[in-house]
C-alpha cells in the first residue's frame, strides 16, 4: 500500500468568479460584447441610438409653451436659445388639446364625455378582471345607454326606450320559447322589439317626456370630435359587433349550408375590401341604399359601418375561440340532452367568449387606431382637427408637434391595451393548466 | 316470432316544420335565404328609387370616356385624354407595385427584427422591442404621413444640387440623387433593343424585358437540372461532385450574354431644367408609403416570426449544437425552416393588411386605384354608386387571389401528418 | 326632437322621418339650425378657432342665410366637406347649402344637379412659385413639378393648360391646403397652383412672403359661389337672395354700423324694400320682414365681410380687384331688389 503524497481531505472553498464574467462588467461582456458580431451590432445600435436622440431631444426640449401663434413661438424660442435655435411648439397642444380631445363638443359639458369616459373604465373591469363580483356585469350591460344618454344628451326616455326594446325581446324569447319552441321565440324576440322601436317607442317617449321631462342637453353628433370620437366610435364598434359577430361564428360553424354560406360570403367580403372603402360607403352611398328620405348623421352612419367591419372580424375571433374549446364540451352538453341554444348559451359559449377576450382586445386595438381614417372623409378625429388647426391663420405651418402629440396619446392607448391583453393571454393559459 | 312491421307512416303536417329536426334545419335556411333576399331586394329598390331621384341612372359610360386628368407615376401609357378605365388601370398597376414592393420589405425587415428580438445581444433585444411597440400601437396612417413629412422636410429639394458649390450632392459616384420629390436611380437601357409588343392594342410590353426573362429562368432551369444530376451521383456513390461554378455560370452567363447582346447601359440621372430626368424617379408619395407600410407590418411580421421561433423546441436548438452547428446555422438551417410552417398563415393575413393599408396612399397623393378610381373619377364624374363598388370589387379580387396563391403555398409547405 | 336618429340606428328602420317632401325652409325651421357645408379648413374661407367656432368668408355666408331665417346668425351647424365628399353630402340632404369655394361649371349645374345661387368671389387659377426660380411667366414652366390639390377643377384647368402649350410637368396631387404648403416651402414642388385667392391666402401665412410671387397668369374662370340642389327654387331663392342683399346693402351704402340708424326709415325706396319698412320682400321668401336686416346686421355687407375676413388689412391681403362692386369697376353686381 503505497501513500498518497497528497490527498485533500476539504473541499477547497467556492471563489468568487472572476471579475470579467460578474458584475456589471460580466454582465456586459454577456449581454453585450459577446463576440465580434454582438460588438458591432452592440455599437451600431449605440451610435444608432445616440445620434437620433442627439437630433430630437434638443428640438423637444428647447420649445415654447406660452406663444400664442407659430410666429411667436419661432421668435420666442430664437430669443431664448439663440437664433439658429429650432425647437418645438407646444404652445399649439397648450392651445388646443382640449379641441384635440372633445372635438366641438360644449365645453361647459365637457364633464359628460369625462364621465362616460370613467364609467366606461367601471363597465370594462368587471369583464376584464374576473375577480371582481359578477354582479357588475350588469352594469356593463346598462352601461352603452347610459353613455349614449350622457354623450349624446336628450331626454332620459330615448335611451330608455331603447333599452326596453331589448327588454321586451328578451321577455318574449323567455315567454315563448318553452311555449311555442325555440325558433318561434327567436323570431318574436326579433320581431316584438322592431315593433316597439320603429311604431310605439316615439309616442311613449313623448307621452314620458311630457310627465316626467328629465333631459340633458342635446349635442348632436356631428359636434364629437378629437379623440373623444375615436373612442366613441371605436367603442361603438366594438360593442354593437359582439352580438353580430356571435351569431355570425355561430353561422359559419353551421351545418346548415344556406346559412353558413350567407356567413361566409359576408365575412369574407368584409374582410376583402379596405376599411376606407366601407367610409366611402358610409359618407356617400348609405343614405342612397336606405329608403328615401332617411337621413343619419355622417357619425352615424360611419359608426354603422365600422360596426359592419369589425363585426366581421370579431366573427373569426370568435371562431378561433369556439374552435380552441375541446370537443369533449359540445360532446358533454349534448350527452347533457341540452338544445342547440342551451348548449350554446350555458356551455359553449361563456367558455369560448372567455377565451376570446385576448383577441377581441386585439381587434379594439386595431379598429381604434383604424378610426383615424374617417379623416379621409371629412370628420374631425386628431388628424382630422390637426388639418384644420394647420388651416388657422396663427398655427398655420406646424407639422412634428401636432403629429408627434397624436402619435404619443394613440401609442399610450394601445400599448397599456396590448399589455393587458398579454396579461390576459398568459392568465389564461396558466388557469387551463 | 314476430314480423316487422313497418312503423306507422306519418302524414306531414305543417307544425312538423318547426318541431322535427328533419325538416327543421330546411325551415330555418328557407327563413334565413328568404330574410337576405328580402333585405336585399329592398335595398336595391331603395337604391333604384333614390338613384331615379337624383337623375342619376347606374352606367358605367362615364369609364370610357376621357379623364381629363394627368397622372404622375404611371407603368403604363397614359395622358389625360386616356379613358378613366384607363385611369383606373394605372391606378391598380400602382396598387399591385406598392403591394409587391411592401410586402418584399415588410417581409425582410419582419424576420431580421423578430430574430434579432431573441438575440442575446440585451441592447438590441431590448432595441427591437421598442421598434415592435413603437410601430404596432401607432396607427398606420399617422406613419404614412409622418414619413411623408420626413422625406419632404429633411431631404434636399433638387435645387440644392444646383450651381458652382451645391448644398447637396448625388451618391454612389453621381448616379443616385436623393431629393425630397423622390430618389432617382439609374435605369437600366439597351441600345441596340427589340422594342416593344403590343398586347390586345392596350399595353406595351417589352421585348427585352422578356428575353432576358427567358435567359434567366432557363439558366436557373438549366442549374436545377444540374443539381438534380449531381444530388443523384451523391445518392449512388457517396460522392457530391463539386458543381457550384458550373451552376453559378449557367444562371449569370446566358444573361449576360443577353445584356450583352442587347447592347445594355445604365442611365444616369441628371439635373436639366426643374427636375432631376433619366433614371428612374421613385416618387417620394411611392417611398413615403412603401416605408410606412413596410416598417408598420414588419412590427407584426416580426411578432409573427418570434412567435414561430418560440414555438419550435428547444430540443431542436440543442440537437444542431450537439452535431456541431454554429448559431447562424442553426437558425437558416434548422429553427427558421421548421418555424416557417408557423409563420406562413399570419404572413398571409398581415401581407393582406398591407394590401388593403395601401389604399391610405390617399393621404400622400400616390396615385393608386382609390386615388384614381375612387378619388378624382369619382369626383370628376359624380358616379359615386359605380366607382365605389367597382372599387370594392376590385380590391375583394386583389385580397381573394392573394389569400388563394399564399393558401396554396401553405399547403404545399404543411408537414404531411401521418 | 327626440333622439330618434340614435335609436333609429339601433333599430335599423327605414322609417326615420320621411322628410324628403317637404320643402328644405321647413326642414330648418323645424330644425332650428341650418346645416352648412364648408371646408375642412382653408385660412380665410373657414376654419375653426380654439373654442370651435368657424370663422371666414365663406362662414360669413352661411351666418348670413342662417340670420336671415332665424334671426340668429349663430344658428348654423358647420358641416366640414372635402372635395370628395361635399356634392354627396349635398345631394343626400345632409347639408342644405355648400359655401364652400366650389367653382361653377356647367356639369356641375347640369349633370351633378346643383343650383348655384350667385357668386361670392371671382377667382381664377394660378400659380405661385418661389422668387429664387427665376420663372415670371407660367410659359417657363415646361418640366416643373405641380402641387396640385386633387378634387377641384384645378387638376383638369393644370392638364388642358399644359397640354394646349405642348409642356410636360410632373404632378404632385395633394388632399389638403395644409399639405401642399408644406411641399410647396420645402421645395417638393417648384409650382403650387391653386385658385389665385388661395395663393395669396397660402403665402400670407408664410414665413417670409416675400420670397414667392403669384405669376402673372390667370388659366381659368373659378367663379366660387354657395349652391343649393336642384328642385327646391323656393329654397335657393331665399339663399340668392341672402346673397344679393350683402351685394346690395355694400351698394347702397347699409353697414353693419349705420344699419339701425337706417331702419328708421330712408328717402331710398330700395333701402326701405331690402330693411323690410316698405313692401313684403320678406314674406315672399316665407321669411320674416327683417330678414336682409339681420341676414346684414350679422356680419355686416358683402365689403365688410370680405375686409374683415380676407382683404387688404387682413394677413392674407387679398385686394378686390374683379370682387369690386361694378360701380368701382369690378363684377359684383346684384339685381335689383323691386
Amino acid at each position: 500500500m503505497t501513500q498518497a503524497a497528497f490527498v485533500r481531505t476539504e473541499m477547497v472553498p467556492e471563489q468568487a468568479p472572476p471579475i470579467t464574467s460578474s458584475g456589471v462588467i460580466g454582465w456586459m461582456r454577456k449581454n453585450l460584447f459577446d463576440g465580434w458580431m454582438n460588438s458591432l451590432l452592440t455599437v451600431v445600435s449605440l451610435v444608432a441610438v445616440g445620434a437620433l436622440l442627439y437630433e430630437i431631444l434638443p428640438w423637444i426640449f428647447r420649445s415654447s409653451w406660452t406663444a400664442g401663434s407659430l410666429n411667436e413661438c419661432r421668435e420666442q424660442i430664437k430669443e431664448a436659445y439663440g437664433p439658429d435655435a429650432s425647437g418645438a411648439c407646444w404652445a399649439v397642444i397648450r392651445e388646443r388639446y382640449a379641441q384635440l380631445t372633445f372635438g366641438f363638443y360644449p365645453s361647459e359639458l365637457y364633464w359628460r364625455p369625462i364621465l362616460a369616459f370613467i364609467l366606461m373604465l367601471g363597465a370594462m373591469a368587471p369583464v376584464l378582471f374576473s375577480n371582481l363580483p359578477r354582479k357588475l356585469l350588469w352594469f356593463s350591460g346598462l352601461y352603452p345607454f347610459i353613455a349614449a344618454w350622457l354623450l349624446w344628451g336628450g331626454s332620459v326616455w330615448g335611451p330608455l326606450s331603447a333599452l326596453a326594446g331589448f327588454i321586451i325581446g328578451f321577455a318574449l324569447l323567455l315567454a315563448i320559447t318553452p311555449r311555442f319552441g325555440a325558433i318561434l321565440g327567436v323570431i318574436a324576440a326579433v320581431l316584438g322589439p322592431i315593433i316597439w322601436w320603429t311604431l310605439l317607442s316615439g309616442t311613449v317617449i313623448d307621452v314620458l317626456d311630457s310627465i316626467i321631462p328629465i333631459a340633458l342637453e342635446p349635442v348632436k353628433s356631428r359636434n364629437f370630435g378629437g379623440f373623444m370620437l375615436s373612442i366613441t366610435i371605436g367603442v361603438t364598434g366594438i360593442v354593437a359587433s359582439l352580438p353580430i359577430g356571435i351569431v355570425l361564428a355561430l353561422g359559419r360553424q353551421s351545418d346548415l349550408l344556406i346559412v353558413k354560406s350567407l356567413c361566409v360570403g359576408f365575412i369574407e367580403f368584409i374582410r376583402g375590401v379596405p376599411l376606407i372603402t366601407l367610409l366611402f360607403v358610409a359618407s356617400t352611398l348609405l343614405n342612397i341604399f336606405l329608403p328615401p328620405g332617411t337621413d343619419f348623421d355622417i357619425i352615424v352612419r360611419v359608426m354603422i359601418m365600422v360596426t359592419l367591419f369589425s363585426a366581421a372580424y370579431m366573427a373569426e375571433v370568435i371562431r378561433g375561440g369556439l374552435a380552441a374549446l375541446p370537443r369533449g364540451q359540445y360532446e358533454a352538453a349534448d350527452a347533457l340532452g341540452l338544445d342547440y341554444w342551451k348548449a350554446q348559451r350555458l356551455i359553449i359559449m361563456p367558455q369560448a367568449l372567455k377565451i376570446s377576450i385576448p383577441g377581441i382586445v386585439g381587434t379594439f386595438i386595431g379598429l381604434f387606431k383604424d378610426t383615424t381614417l374617417v379623416m379621409i372623409i371629412g370628420l374631425m378625429d386628431p388628424l382630422g382637427l390637426s388639418t384644420a388647426i394647420r388651416a388657422n391663420q396663427e398655427w398655420n405651418g406646424i407639422v412634428w408637434e401636432l403629429y408627434g402629440f397624436i402619435a404619443l396619446v394613440f401609442w399610450i392607448f394601445c400599448f397599456s391595451m396590448s399589455r393587458y391583453s398579454m396579461y390576459l393571454e398568459r392568465k389564461l393559459q396558466t388557469e387551463n393548466h | 316470432m314476430t314480423a316487422l312491421t313497418d312503423p306507422p307512416k306519418e302524414s306531414f303536417r305543417l307544425s312538423m316544420l318547426i318541431y322535427d329536426t328533419r325538416y327543421r334545419s330546411m325551415t330555418i335556411q328557407v327563413v334565413a335565404l328568404m330574410g337576405f333576399m328580402l333585405l336585399f331586394a329592398w335595398i336595391i329598390s331603395n337604391t333604384l328609387q333614390n338613384l331615379s331621384a337624383l337623375g342619376k341612372p347606374v352606367d358605367f359610360g362615364f369609364l370610357f370616356e376621357p379623364a381629363g386628368y394627368d397622372i404622375n407615376q404611371r407603368l403604363i401609357e397614359y395622358n389625360s385624354q386616356s379613358t378613366h378605365l384607363r385611369a383606373a388601370f394605372v391606378g391598380l398597376l400602382n396598387t399591385l407595385l406598392v403591394a409587391a414592393l411592401g410586402c418584399a420589405l415588410a417581409t425582410i425587415l419582419g424576420v431580421i427584427i423578430g430574430v434579432l428580438r431573441l438575440s442575446k445581444n440585451w441592447l438590441v433585444a431590448r432595441l427591437m422591442t421598442v421598434y415592435v411597440e413603437a410601430f404596432r400601437n401607432v396607427p398606420v396612417l399617422l406613419w404614412i404621413v409622418l414619413v411623408m413629412a420626413i422625406m419632404i422636410e429633411t431631404m434636399p429639394p433638387p435645387r440644392d444640387f444646383r450651381g458652382d458649390n451645391p448644398s447637396a450632392s448625388m451618391l454612389l459616384g453621381d448616379s443616385v440623387a436623393v431629393t425630397n420629390r423622390g430618389v432617382y436611380i439609374p435605369e437600366p437601357l439597351f441600345s441596340r433593343g427589340l422594342g416593344d409588343i403590343s398586347v390586345f392594342g392596350a399595353f406595351d410590353i417589352s421585348l427585352d424585358l422578356i428575353a432576358i426573362l427567358i435567359a434567366l429562368f432557363g439558366g436557373i432551369y438549366a442549374s436545377k437540372l444540374v443539381k438534380r444530376r449531381a444530388d443523384r451521383i451523391q445518392e449512388a456513390t457517396g460522392d457530391r461532385p463539386t458543381t457550384w461554378y458550373i451552376r453559378l455560370g449557367l444562371v449569370v452567363l446566358p444573361t449576360l450574354a443577353v445584356l450583352i447582346a442587347l447592347g445594355f447601359h445604365l442611365g444616369y440621372p441628371e439635373l436639366k431644367g426643374f427636375n432631376f430626368k433619366g433614371g428612374i424617379h421613385m416618387r417620394n408619395s411611392l417611398i413615403a408609403l412603401w416605408l410606412a407600410l413596410s416598417l408598420y407590418t414588419a412590427a407584426f411580421i416580426a411578432e409573427a416570426v418570434r412567435a414561430g421561433i418560440l414555438a419550435i423546441s428547444k430540443g431542436q436548438t440543442e440537437a444542431a449544437y450537439a452535431l456541431g452547428l454554429s448559431r447562424s446555422q442553426t437558425m437558416n438551417l434548422v429553427i427558421l425552416p421548421q418555424a416557417a410552417r408557423v409563420i406562413i398563415p399570419p404572413l398571409i393575413s398581415q401581407y393582406l393588411n398591407l394590401t388593403k393599408n395601401s389604399s391610405l396612399a390617399i393621404a400622400v397623393g400616390y396615385m393608386d386605384i382609390t386615388g384614381t378610381l375612387g378619388g378624382i373619377t369619382m369626383n370628376q364624374t359624380g358616379r359615386e354608386l359605380e366607382s365605389i363598388l367597382l372599387l370594392m370589387a376590385i380590391y375583394l379580387s386583389i385580397s381573394l387571389s392573394i389569400s388563394a396563391v399564399m393558401n396554396w403555398y401553405n399547403k404545399r409547405v404543411k408537414l404531411v401528418e401521418r | 326632437m327626440k333622439k330618434t336618429v340614435f335609436l333609429g340606428a339601433l333599430a335599423v328602420t327605414g322609417l326615420a322621418a320621411g322628410a324628403a317632401a317637404a320643402g328644405t325652409l321647413d326642414d330648418v325651421k323645424a330644425r332650428g339650425k341650418l346645416n352648412c357645408g364648408v371646408t375642412t379648413g382653408l385660412v380665410g374661407f373657414a376654419a375653426p378657432d380654439a373654442n370651435g367656432v368657424w370663422e371666414g368668408f365663406d362662414v360669413a355666408v352661411c351666418r348670413a342665410v342662417a340670420a336671415a331665417i332665424f334671426g340668429d346668425p349663430t344658428a348654423v351647424e358647420f358641416i366640414p366637406t372635402t372635395g370628395k365628399t361635399r356634392f354627396t353630402a349635398l345631394a343626400s340632404g345632409e347639408v342644405d347649402m355648400l359655401a364652400r369655394n366650389t367653382t361653377w361649371t356647367f356639369t356641375r349645374d347640369v349633370d351633378l344637379k346643383f343650383e348655384f345661387v350667385g357668386i361670392n368671389y371671382y377667382d381664377g387659377q394660378g400659380f405661385m412659385v418661389p422668387k429664387s426660380l427665376g420663372v415670371s411667366s407660367a410659359k417657363e414652366l415646361d418640366g416643373a413639378t405641380v402641387c396640385i390639390q386633387t378634387g377641384t377643377t384645378t387638376e383638369l384647368n393644370l392638364a388642358d393648360f399644359f397640354r394646349s402649350n405642348n409642356m410636360s410637368y410632373e404632378p404632385v396631387p395633394i388632399e389638403t391646403n395644409a399639405e401642399a404648403q408644406q411641399q410647396f416651402l420645402a421645395g417638393a414642388c417648384d409650382v403650387y397652383t391653386t385658385d389665385a385667392s388661395g395663393l395669396a391666402a397660402t403665402r400670407a401665412t408664410f414665413e417670409n412672403p416675400g420670397d414667392y410671387v403669384i405669376l402673372p397668369e390667370i388659366i381659368s374662370k373659378e367663379p366660387l359661389g354657395p349652391l343649393v340642389r336642384h328642385g327646391d327654387n323656393a329654397w335657393g331663392d331665399l339663399v340668392r337672395w341672402t346673397l344679393n342683399a350683402l351685394i346690395s346693402a355694400e351698394e347702397l351704402g347699409i353697414t353693419s354700423a349705420n344699419i339701425d340708424e337706417l331702419r328708421k326709415g330712408t328717402n331710398n325706396p330700395e333701402i326701405n324694400r331690402i330693411l323690410g319698412t316698405e313692401g313684403n320682400l320678406g314674406e315672399m321668401l316665407g321669411l320674416s320682414a327683417d330678414w336682409a336686416y339681420n341676414a346684414i346686421k350679422a356680419g355686416g355687407n358683402y365689403g365688410e365681410l370680405f375686409e374683415k375676413n380676407i382683404g387688404e388689412n387682413t394677413p392674407i391681403g387679398l385686394s378686390r380687384g374683379l370682387n369690386a362692386q361694378w360701380k368701382d369697376g369690378g363684377l359684383i353686381y346684384s339685381p335689383p331688389f323691386r
